[in-house]
C-alpha cells in the first residue's frame, strides 16, 4: 500500500523522466554484461591473440572453434571437478538445513545452559574469519580422514552452522507453541511433530539458507583447497585457480573456456530460481 | 512438552553441535593455542610465549597488508554503498525495465571470487595494455582493480536490499515533507535516509566484513603481485603458513590478530549505526 501512495504522487514526474532512467540503466546493462561477453568471445581464440588484442571478436586469422574447451576439459578433468563441486554443494546444503534447522528447534524448545552457550557460540562464530581456524581445521580434517567430498560435508556442516542455526532459531521463535503442543496431544513423538508440522512451516526459512549456503558453498575456493586430497578431487575453483601455474605457464585459451564453462551453469541457475535468490537475499540481509 | 523433546538430544541437536565442534570450537581453539607455539603441524608444537606476536610486528609485509586492507576497505565501502543507494533510489521509481536491470546488477553475486579475478584481470589488463602497463605494475593498479572488481560485484547484492529498504517508507510521509515545501534533497536528508537507516546498516556491516576478508579475488586478480604490494590481510596470513617454512607460529598469531580486528569492526559498526536507527 506504502508503495501505491507512493507510486501515485510521483506518477506526474515518471512520466516525463522514465525513459531517460531507461536509456540510462540500459547503457549500464551493458557494461555490467560485457566483462562476461569478453571472456565469451576470447574462449574462442588462439591463445597467442588473447593478450594481444584482448577486445577483437574472433577473426579468420585468431578463431581456434572449440579447442580450448577441448584442451581445457581434458587438461583439467573439468567434469570430475563439476562433479564433485555438485556432490559438496548439493550435500553440504541438504545436510546443513536438515541438522541445523532439528538443532535450532531443539536449543529454542529446550531451555538449559548448553542450549543458550550452542547458540551464542553459533552467534560467536559469524565474525570469526576463516583464517583463524584454516590451518587447524584442515589438519584435523585430514586426521579424521574427511578429505574427500563426503567428509568434507562435515567441515562444512561444522562452518556453516552458526550462520544456519541463528536464521533459523530466529524463525522457530516466531512459530506459536500451540501448534506444536497439539500435535504432541493428538500423539506425534518430537520427530514427527519436527518433521511434520515444524519442518513444512520453516519453508521460507529453508530457502533463504539453502540459497545462501550454496552461493557460499560452490564458489568456495580456501577451504576445498586445504581440506581436499588434491590429487584425487578438484572442484571448479581449484579447477580454475590450477590453470594459472599448476601446468606450467598459462594458457589464456584453456583459462577462458573454462571460466565460461564455469559461468553457465551459475547463469542458468540463477535464471531459473532468481525470484528465491532475490528474496532469499533479502530475507537473510534483513535477519542476519 | 520441553521434557518431550529434551530425550531426543542425540537425534536433534547432538550432530550439529558435534560437527560445530570439530569444525569450529576445537580449530579456534587450537588457534589460539598455536599461536603461542612454534609447530610444523598439529601434533608437534612447542610453546614460545609471545615470541610469534612480536615477530609479525616486525615483518612489513604484514603491516604493508594491514594498511592495504585498511584503506581497500573504506574505498570499497563508501564506493560500493554510495552506487548501490543510489541505483536503488533510481530503480524505485517504477520505471520500464525495473526487474530486468535489477535482475542484471545482482548476476555477478553468484559468480565466485576466483572466477572473478581472472575475468577482469583480462577486461583490465587489456585496457591497461594501451597505456604500457598491466595490474601488477604496481600496488596502486592492483587496489583500484580490486576496487572495480568488488564494486561490479556487490553493487548488485547491496541494490537489492537498499530497494527492499526503500519501498518499506511509507509513502504517505514523503507526502506529508512535500506538501510541508520539502525539496527532494531534504525529503531525501531528513525522511529516506533515517527511515532506511535499518538497511544502510546491514549493507554496511556485509561490505565491511566482505572487504576486510577479501581473499578469492585478491588471489585471482592479482595474487599480491609486485612483490606483495597488493596483498590483503586475508592473502598474507595464506603465505605466511605455506610458503615460508618455520612461519607456522607467526602466520596463527596474525590470524588471531586479524581475527580481533574483525571483531572489533564488526561491533563499532554494529553500535555506530543501530543508535542513528529511527523507530518505524
Amino acid at each position: 500500500m506504502a508503495k501505491n501512495a507512493d507510486n501515485q504522487v510521483s506518477a506526474v514526474r515518471k512520466a516525463k523522466h522514465g525513459w531517460v532512467l531507461t536509456l540510462f540503466f540500459s547503457v549500464l546493462t551493458v557494461f555490467y554484461i560485457y566483462p562476461i561477453f569478453l571472456v565469451l568471445i576470447n574462449a574462442f581464440k588462439k591463445k597467442g591473440f588473447i593478450t594481444k588484442e584482448p577486445f577483437a571478436l574472433p577473426s579468420e586469422r585468431s578463431f581456434f572453434a572449440l579447442k580450448n574447451f577441448v584442451n581445457g576439459i581434458e587438461k583439467t578433468n573439468f567434469f570430475a571437478a563439476v562433479g564433485n563441486s555438485v556432490i559438496i554443494t548439493v550435500g553440504s546444503v541438504l545436510v546443513i538445513v536438515i541438522c541445523t534447522s532439528m538443532c535450532a528447534w531443539y536449543i529454542t524448545r529446550v531451555k538449559n545452559k548448553l542450549t543458550s552457550t550452542v547458540y551464542t557460540l553459533c552467534l560467536f562464530s559469524m565474525i570469526v574469519p576463516f583464517q583463524m581456524v584454516m590451518f587447524s581445521l584442515s589438519k584435523l580434517a585430514n586426521m579424521m580422514r574427511l578429505s574427500n567430498p563426503i567428509g568434507i560435508i562435515v567441515v562444512y556442516l561444522g562452518f556453516g552452522a552458526g550462520l544456519a542455526v541463528f536464521m533459523f532459531c530466529g524463525f522457530v521463535k516466531s512459530i506459536p507453541l500451540e501448534i506444536e503442543e497439539a500435535a504432541m496431544i493428538d500423539g506425534c513423538t518430537p520427530i514427527q511433530t519436527f518433521f511434520q508440522v515444524v519442518f513444512p512451516i520453516m519453508k521460507p526459512t529453508t530457502i533463504t539458507v539453502s540459497i545462501l549456503q550454496a552461493m557460499w558453498i560452490w564458489n568456495d575456493y580456501l577451504l576445498p583447497y586445504l581440506v581436499l586430497d588434491l590429487k584425487k578431487y578438484k572442484t571448479v575453483p581449484i579447477v580454475i585457480q590450477y590453470l594459472k601455474g599448476g601446468y606450467g605457464a598459462v594458457d589464456w585459451g584453456t583459462m577462458m573456456a573454462m571460466l565460461v564453462l564455469a559461468i553457465i551453469p551459475i547463469i542458468i541457475f540463477y535464471i531459473a530460481c532468481q525470484k528465491y535468490i532475490i528474496e532469499g537475499v533479502v530475507a537473510g540481509a534483513v535477519k542476519g | 512438552m520441553e521434557k518431550a523433546i529434551k530425550r531426543y538430544f542425540p537425534i536433534f541437536a547432538l550432530p550439529t553441535i558435534a560437527a560445530f565442534t570439530l569444525g569450529f570450537i576445537v580449530p579456534f581453539l587450537m588457534g589460539i593455542y598455536l599461536s603461542f607455539c612454534e609447530f610444523t603441524t598439529i601434533t608437534d608444537t612447542k610453546f614460545v610465549g609471545l615470541k610469534n606476536y612480536i615477530r609479525i610486528f616486525s615483518d612489513p609485509t604484514f603491516l604493508h597488508a594491514l594498511w592495504f586492507t585498511a584503506l581497500f576497505t573504506v574505498v570499497s565501502v563508501l564506493t560500493i554503498n554510495v552506487f548501490a543507494f543510489i541505483i536503488a533510489m533510481l530503480l524505485t521509481k517504477g520505471i520500464k525495465g525495473t526487474n530486468f536491470f535489477r535482475t542484471v546488477f545482482f548476476m555477478p553475486n553468484l559468480i565466485g571470487g576466483i572466477v572473478l579475478g581472472y575475468i577482469w584481470q583480462i577486461l583490465l589488463n587489456g585496457i591497461l595494455a594501451n597505456f604500457g602497463r598491466t595490474l601488477t605494475y604496481s600496488g596502486t593498479y592492483g587496489f583500484w582493480g580490486l576496487i572495480v572488481l568488488m564494486n561490479w560485484q556487490q553493487i548488485g547484492y547491496m541494490m537489492i536490499i537498499y530497494i527492499a529498504g526503500i519501498q518499506n517508507v511509507p509513502g504517505e510521509l514523503i507526502e506529508a515533507a512535500k506538501i510541508d515545501g520539502a525539496t527532494n534533497w531534504q525529503v531525501l536528508k531528513n525522511v529516506t535516509i533515517p527511515m532506511v537507516m535499518p538497511s544502510i546498516t546491514i549493507c554496511s556491516f556485509l561490505t565491511l566484513t566482505n572487504s576486510f576478508k577479501l581473499f578469492d579475488q585478491n588471489l585471482a586478480l592479482t595474487a599480491g603481485e609486485p612483490s606483495n604490494s597488493s596483498q590483503m590481510v586475508a592473502l598474507n596470513i595464506f603465505e605466511t603458513f605455506y610458503t615460508r617454512t618455520g612461519w607456522e607460529g607467526a602466520g596463527q598469531a596474525k590470524a588471531v590478530i586479524f581475527f580481533i580486528i574483525v571483531a572489533a569492526i564488526a561491533m563499532a559498526q554494529n553500535r555506530m549505526t543501530r543508535s542513528k536507527e529511527v523507530q518505524q
